[in-house]
C-alpha cells in the first residue's frame, strides 16, 4: 500500500515537547510523518518546504507554539505564520493543493491535539493522493 | 568524513518495535557513516564506554545517537563524546523512542522511520562545525518575588551564602499567608512563632533589601543580566521614623474590613496588619483614606507624609526566584454553599484567624454573625477541588488543615461536635496518618465520607443547616451546626502579567510550569528564573521550604560562579555575501543585529539562536550555527531520499 511521505517541521520547545509527551503517555498516530525538529518555526523558510515538496514530499506540517505569547523566541510563529501563508498561495499557483502544507500550534502539554492533527493531516495527504504521482 | 551511528534498543522500548539490526544495516549506506552499531542500553556504563572506544578505535569525527528524546540524555552522551575528545557539536542526539517506537505499533513503519529520522540527523552532523562556548558576566544579585514563607526562605538561604537579595512583596508587610495561620499540622507548633524570627532576621540582614507594597513592573534581559524595574507604591509613613505607637490609628475615623483577618473585623486607613509585621511600620490604605489629616496631627515623630508618590526602582540582577503564592478559590463561586452569603459559612482562612490568639476574635471560638460560643461545627473537604466545574486537582493540604483545624476545636471546646465531609482522606507525609487518626481517635472528630448538597439558615435558631450524604451509612444526614468551615483549594497567585513579562511557561491553570516534573523541579523554562512554593503548586509548609532551599541552591550555582557559558549556536555573518538590506535587522526579535560598515553584525549576548534571520535573509549571509541553510536542505533530502 502506498504510504504518503510527510515531513513536519516540529520547534523544539512546543510541538516538538508535545510530541515527547505523546511518546511518554504511549499515544500512537500515523507513522508517515518524519518529524524534523527545528530551534523554532521561524526558522523553517520558504525555500525548506519547497525544497521538501521538490524532493518527493507529499506534505509538509508544521508545529509551532501557541500565538501571540507562547514562543520562546517571542514571535517567530507569527512569521512562520506568514510564510506559510504566502507559500499557500504560491502552491496553488503551481497547481498544488494548498492543503499540502499545514500550519498548527500545539503547545508541550497538547499531545492529544499532536496526534490528532498528525492523524488529520496523515489523513488529508492519503485522500489527494501521491504529490504527482511520483510514489504511487 | 567518519561518522558513527549509535542505535539504542532501551530494552525493548525501542527494539520491541523498531529493528534495530536493519536500522545499523542502513546506517552504514549513509553518506559519511563508517561505522554503526546498536546496543541494549547505550546510556548505561558499558554503552557509553562503547560509544568512547569506537570513537577512538575508529577515529569517528562525528556521532549520532539515536535513542530516548533529548531532553532526558543529550548531556549524558554529550559528556562521552566530550570525553573521548571531540566537539559536542559533532554530535546529534535523536529520539526513536518517544518520537517513534513508543506511538507506533506497524514494526516495519516504525523501522522505516528510525532510518529516516536517523538519516537527517546524519546529514545535518555533515555540517556541523565545532564552536567554543560564549562567556558572559553574572550579576551576583538575586530578585525574589513574593514575600511569604517561599520567598523569605530563598532570600534568607541566599544571602546566607553571601548573595545580596532584592525581595519584592506587594502587600505591606512580608509574611505572606502563613502569618495568618494559627498553628501548623501535623506537630501543631504555631505559625507566628516559628516565622517572626524568619522574618526579622530579613529585615535585619545587610544583604537583603526588602520592597513592601511593591510590584515587578518590567523585566528585561537575560540570565545573568536581568534589568528589573519595580514599582513602589507610597507607605504614607517613613519606615524610620514610624515608633509603633499606634497614635494615628486610634484618631484614624476611616473603617474598612482588615483582609489580614479576610474580613472578619475591622481596620482603619492608617495601619499595620499585624503587631510583628516587617517593614515594622504603619501603612496608609491610599484608596480608603480621605486625608483627613487627623493622624498627621498625633504622630509624635511626623513619620506620616499623605503626599508621598510611587516610586521607580531600577536594578540590574542575575537571577530571579518566583515565589508568588496562591490565593483560595473565591468561594463565592461553589454558589451551593452560600459563602460570602451567609456570615456563618467561612472559609479555611477565616477559621485561622479565629483560631489565632491575635485573631478577631483572641481565639476564643466564637461565630462572625452573631459571636455565639461554637458548638458544633462542619467542615467540608475538597470545595472547589477534584471538582470538574471548578479546580479538576486536589489542593493537596486541605485535608491535613481541616483535621488540624477539627483537633484546635476540640482542644478549645472539649464538648463541642466536629464533623468533617470528605471524598478521600489524603494525608501522605510524615506523621501526616497519626495525625488524623488523633483527630478522629482522640479527639473524637466525626468524618463522614460524603458530600454536601445544601446549606441554609435556620431562620429561628440562626444555625446553619447542613443536608449531606453519608456514602458509607447510605443515608442522608441533617446536622444544624453553628459553623461551617470550608476547605477551598488553592489557586495560584501569579497574574497574567508577570508571567507574560518573565516569558514563563506556565499550566492551565496558570501554576508556573518546571522544566522538568523530576529531574528539575526548580527552574523555569526562562534559564535564571527560579520557582519555589505554592506558584509551582498546592503545597504544605515544608515542602515550600524545601523547594525554596532548592531554588536559592540553583540560582547560587549560577550566580557565585560569577560567569555563565552560553551556547554558543547563534546567527553569524558572512560579511562577503552581506549586502546590507537590514530585512534580518527588522525580524530579530532581541534587537540583536546592528550594522557595521554597511554589513550585518550579531551581538553574541544578545542573539537566542532562533533563526528567523536565516530563514529571511535573502542572500543566504547570515546562518544560524549548524542549523545552516544548506544543512536544513540536505536533512530534508535525506529524510526523503534515504531509501
Amino acid at each position: 500500500m502506498w504510504r504518503p511521505r510527510i515531513v513536519a517541521f516540529f520547534c523544539k520547545w512546543c510541538a516538538g515537547a508535545a510530541a515527547e509527551v505523546a511518546g511518554v503517555s504511549r499515544m500512537h498516530y500515523d507513522p508517515s510523518v518524519i518529524p524534523i525538529i527545528v530551534p523554532c518555526t521561524g526558522r523553517v523558510s520558504p525555500e525548506m518546504v519547497m525544497h521538501a515538496f521538490l524532493n518527493g514530499a507529499d506534505g509538509v506540517l508544521i508545529g509551532g507554539c501557541h500565538t501571540p505569547n507562547d514562543c520562546h523566541y517571542i514571535a517567530g510563529n507569527f512569521k512562520a505564520f506568514k510564510r506559510i501563508y504566502m507559500l499557500r498561495k504560491l502552491l496553488q499557483q503551481a497547481g498544488i493543493e494548498p492543503e499540502r502544507l499545514r500550519i498548527e500550534w500545539i503547545s508541550a502539554t497538547e499531545a492529544v491535539k499532536l496526534v490528532r492533527v498528525v492523524n488529520e493531516f496523515s489523513e488529508t495527504i492519503r485522500r489527494l493522493g501521491p504529490l504527482g504521482g511520483k510514489h504511487a | 568524513m567518519r561518522l558513527g551511528v549509535f542505535v539504542c534498543h532501551c530494552g525493548v522500548n525501542i527494539a520491541g518495535t523498531v529493528n534495530v539490526k536493519k536500522v545499523v544495516e542502513e546506517a552504514l549506506k549513509m553518506p559519511g557513516v563508517v561505522h554503526a552499531e546498536d546496543y541494549i542500553y547505550l546510556c548505561s556504563q558499558p554503552g557509553q564506554e562503547l560509544i568512547a572506544k569506537a570513537i577512538k578505535e575508529k577515529s569517528l569525527d562525528g556521532v549520532v545517537v539515536a535513542a530516548c528524546a533529548p531532553s532526558l540524555h543529550y548531556e549524558t552522551f554529550a559528556k562521552v563524546v566530550e570525553g573521548a575528545g571531540l566537539s559536542r557539536y559533532r554530535y546529534e542526539m535523536v529520539s526513536i523512542r518517544e518520537l517513534d517506537s513508543w506511538v507506533h505499533i506497524d514494526k516495519e513503519a516504525a523501522t522505516d522511520k528510525a532510518i529516516r529520522i536517523i538519516a537527517a540527523a546524519v546529514a545535518k552532523l555533515a555540517g556541523d562545525r565545532h564552536y567554543d562556548m560564549i562567556k558572559m558576566n553574572v550579576v551576583k544579585k538575586l530578585l525574589v518575588i513574593g514575600g511569604g514563607i517561599a520567598g523569605i526562605t530563598a532570600a534568607l538561604t541566599a544571602a546566607r551564602m553571601g548573595i545580596p537579595v532584592v525581595l519584592v512583596e506587594k502587600s505591606p508587610t512580608i509574611g505572606g499567608k502563613m502569618a495568618m495561620l494559627s498553628e501548623t499540622f501535623p506537630t501543631l507548633d504555631c505559625a507566628q512563632c516559628i516565622l517572626t524570627p524568619l522574618m526579622a532576621e530579613v529585615a535585619r540582614h545587610p544583604l537583603i533589601k526588602i520592597y513592601t507594597l511593591a510590584e515587578v513592573e518590567d523585566v528585561t534581559g537575560s540570565v545573568g543580566n536581568f534589568r528589573v524595574r519595580i514599582r513602589v507604591r507610597p507607605r504614607g509613613v517613613k519606615v524610620e521614623d514610624c515608633r509603633l505607637c499606634g497614635f494615628c490609628e486610634r484618631v484614624c475615623p476611616v473603617q474598612v474590613p482588615n483582609e489580614f483577618n479576610r474580613g472578619l473585623n475591622k481596620r482603619k486607613a492608617i495601619y499595620i496588619p499585624f503587631p510583628q509585621a516587617i517593614p515594622s511600620a504603619y501603612a496608609v490604605d491610599f484608596e480608603h483614606c480621605t486625608k483627613c489629616g487627623l493622624c498627621l496631627k498625633v504622630c509624635p515623630t511626623k513619620a506620616i507624609d499623605l503626599e508621598m508618590r510611587s516610586e521607580v526602582i531600577e536594578d540590574v540582577v542575575g537571577a530571579i526566584v518566583i515565589a508568588t503564592g496562591y490565593d483560595l478559590y473565591p468561594g463565592s463561586k461553589v454558589s451551593e454553599y452560600r459563602y460570602g452569603i451567609q456570615n456563618d459559612v467561612i472559609d479555611s482562612l477565616q477559621f485561622e484567624r479565629i483560631l489565632s490568639v491575635q485573631g478577631p476574635t483572641r481565639g476564643e471560638m466564637r461565630r462572625p454573625s452573631d459571636g455565639r460560643p461554637i458548638k458544633r461545627i462542619v467542615f467540608i473537604q475538597c470545595v472547589g477541588s477534584r471538582d470538574v466545574n471548578h479546580l479538576p486537582y486536589c489542593s493537596k493540604v486541605c485535608c491535613m488543615y481541616t483535621a488540624k483545624h477539627a483537633l484546635l476545636f476540640k482542644e478549645r471546646v472539649p464538648d463541642g461536635e466536629a464533623y468533617v465531609f470528605y471524598i478521600d482522606v489524603r494525608a501522605s507525609g510524615k506523621g501526616f496518618e497519626e495525625f488524623v487518626k488523633r483527630a478522629q481517635e482522640e479527639a473524637g472528630v466525626q468524618y463522614i465520607k460524603g458530600r454536601v448538597s445544601r446549606i441554609y439558615k435556620d431562620r429561628v435558631t440562626g444555625d446553619v443547616v447542613v443536608e449531606g450524604f453519608d456514602l458509607l451509612l447510605n443515608r442522608e444526614i441533617v446536622i444544624k451546626a453553628d459553623l461551617v468551615v470550608l476547605a477551598l483549594g488553592m489557586v495560584p497567585a501569579i497574574d497574567r502579567g508577570l508571567v507574560e513579562k518573565l516569558k514563563i511557561a506556565v499550566d492551565q491553570y496558570m501554576f508556573v510550569s518546571e522544566v522538568h516534573p523530576k529531574l528539575r523541579p526548580v527552574e523555569t523554562a526562562v534559564p535564571g528564573v527560579f520557582v519555589a512554593g505554592a506558584a509551582q503548586g498546592p503545597k504544605d509548609i515544608p515542602e515550600s521550604i524545601a523547594q525554596s532551599m532548592a531554588a536559592a541552591a540553583k540560582a547560587a550555582e549560577l550566580l557565585l560562579r560569577g560567569y555563565i557559558e552560553k551556547e554558543p549556536i547563534i546567527a553569524e555573518v558572512d560579511r562577503d555575501r552581506c549586502n546590507g538590506c537590514r530585512i534580518c535587522i527588522s525580524i530579530c526579535p532581541y534587537d540583536a543585529i546592528e550594522l557595521s560598515e554597511g554589513r550585518a553584525v550579531v551581538n553574541e549576548a544578545k542573539c537566542e539562536g532562533c533563526g528567523a534571520c536565516t530563514a529571511a535573509c535573502p542572500v543566504g549571509a547570515i546562518q544560524l550555527r549548524n542549523y545552516r541553510n544548506e544543512q536544513a536542505l540536505k536533512m530534508i533530502e535525506a529524510v526523503l531520499t534515504v531509501r
